[in-house]
């Protein structure tokens, strides 16, 4: 147990279940680890110390524990954490009382044995898809720190991948779990719309957000999900299905699945790490099909319009009266979504239950579709415009550019890491519902040494 | 529409909506806005039937 910094949760779960290490010394090592490295990742907003060894103080005496016994994990800070506000990025959220409980998902991780360490960096208001943030600084990217991690769970992302903590929690609305998985070179899971409770989560865009896990191994999603199943009356999305545990299936191979690449929109605008990283999944599944997405620009423009208009109202009262105090790539994106005729935005709600039954039908003839997850692995910090395929595009609006028609239609999706000098993550699309595919489509190629979180140099 | 023409519909609506776009902050607002609504022209380019029934859902 010399170095706990990069066991799994599973890992972890298993030695501390055999008395191998106890839950105090494995939060000690975490908490020290965060100590150390948070000034250069700046993962953490908030550390919850106190709370996290008590906690495992409690597991360790047996009055706790589950499948997820004694490991630490931390959530982007949209997730309420009784006793913090919920900033959710920004600064005028941090003037909010104090959290009175934690949020479902923290409640249902913590009731299988995790241990809560702290709250993580974020883009503000999870408008954002870089992990830069105007008033906490930028989450960077653990395999180059002079890189994004990512966003807009910037802090999800770099904490896994920088071996602070083995499991995060993150949120998902146009692609802000993907991207940082793709970024730092993680596995993350953004689960079928309406499957995970958002009760006590910031929200950013209620018709299309998001709640998921980022982990350095498929094993550890599985495992995650499995203890955040299950229906919440609290969350009128959530679908209220019963929990369908997808950690024994994991191991049963791809045999059977077929498996197609997307095609058309999915082809272009990519950069050569990127392209390379959907071949070689594609390669080592044996994957001869490709599939159309039909309309997949539209459905990009669609999610586009949706979000930054109902984003703007959320944030109308805050945009009249504190406009100057919110971030101001944020603030200005929101005034343009406030202003937006809404017959356009009604049209954009039509079109999206068009575009799910078209996509739909694909699933009648294939189980997954393979995509990118991002055009590129990490552009620098600060870094404003990439070009794609001749054409000098704006990072932040285009990191997303292939997450955001997959979401739009709340497929479930298991983003899964290709190592090359900078990591780059393809997306594995599942029916809705059909997590179990997704991950064991991800379990055969990290199995096979095809998709690997790589431990930072 | 031109830019003069885009300026006046976000100032008029803005104003509807009791927000103050500073003067530092017109250009980034109005570049969103242009390209809010580019995408908006995008999704109201798809031919969609009058019966089309919106994605969302609510249950009474």
């Amino acid at each position: 147990m010399s170095d706990t910094a990069w066991m799994t949760a599973s890992e972890i779960a298993a030695a501390v279940a055999a008395k191998k290490v106890s839950a105090r010394a494995v939060v000690e090592a975490a908490l020290a680890r965060i100590t150390e490295r948070n000034p250069v990742l700046n993962a953490f907003t908030d550390i919850t110390a106190a709370r996290a060894l008590a906690r495992a103080d409690a597991v360790d005496a047996g009055r706790a524990g589950g499948a997820l016994a004694g490991v630490p994990f931390a959530v982007k800070n949209l997730f309420d954490v009784a006793g913090l506000p919920t900033r959710a990025g920004s600064a005028i959220n941090r003037e909010r009382a104090p959290a009175a409980r934690d949020a479902a998902l923290v409640r249902r991780l913590e009731a299988a044995g995790a241990i809560l360490v702290g709250a993580l960096n974020m883009g503000e208001y999870a408008y954002d898809f870089t992990g830069e943030n105007r008033h906490d600084g930028p989450s960077r990217n653990p395999h180059d720190t002079t890189r994004m991690s990512g966003g807009s769970s910037g802090g999800s992302g770099n904490a896994v991948a920088g071996g602070l903590v083995p499991l995060a929690l993150g949120s998902d609305t146009n692609g802000s779990i993907r991207v940082p998985a793709s970024l730092c070179g993680l596995f993350g899971l953004k689960p079928t719309f309406g499957r995970l409770p958002r009760t006590g989560s910031f929200p950013f865009v209620s018709s299309l957000d998001h709640l998921g896990p980022l982990a350095r191994s498929v094993g550890d999603l599985a495992l995650s999900y499995d203890a955040m199943q299950g229906p919440d009356a609290e969350d009128p999305m959530c679908a209220g299905r019963p929990a369908v545990s997808v950690l024994p299936a994991l191991e049963q191979g791809i045999a059977g699945l077929r498996v197609a690449r997307a095609g058309g929109y999915f082809r272009t605008n990519l950069m050569p790490d990127a392209a390379a990283a959907v071949e070689k999944v594609a390669s080592a599944l044996g994957v001869a099909r490709e599939v159309e997405l039909p309309e997949a620009a539209r459905a990009q423009a669609a999610a586009f319009l949706i979000t930054t208009t109902e984003a703007a109202a959320l944030h109308l009262e805050r945009l009249r009266a504190r406009a100057r105090e919110f971030d101001p790539d944020v603030r200005d994106r929101l005034i343009a979504g406030a202003v937006v005729p809404a017959a356009m935005v009604g049209r954009a709600q039509k079109f999206r239950r068009w575009y799910r039954d078209a996509v739909l039908r694909l699933f009648g003839e294939v189980d997954a579709i393979l995509a990118p997850a991002t055009p590129c692995s990490a552009p620098l910090l600060g870094q404003k415009t990439f070009v794609l395929d001749g054409v000098e595009l704006p990072v932040r609006a285009n990191l997303g550019i292939f997450t955001q028609p997959i979401s739009f239609i709340g497929l479930p999706v298991v983003a899964v890491p290709v190592t090359g000098a900078l990591p780059v993550a393809v997306q594995v699309i599942a029916a809705p519902w059909r997590e179990d595919v997704a991950l064991r489509i991800a379990r055969h190629l990290e199995a096979t040494g095809v998709a690997v979180a790589q431990r930072p140099a | 529409m031109t830019d003069a023409e885009l300026e006046a519909y976000m100032d008029a609506s803005a104003a509807v909506l009791g927000i103050a776009i500073a003067p530092e902050w017109r250009d980034a607002v109005r570049a969103n806005l242009a390209l809010s609504l580019r995408m908006a022209t995008v999704v109201a380019a798809f031919p969609l039937e009058d019966e089309a029934e919106p994605a969302p859902v609510f249950t009474p």
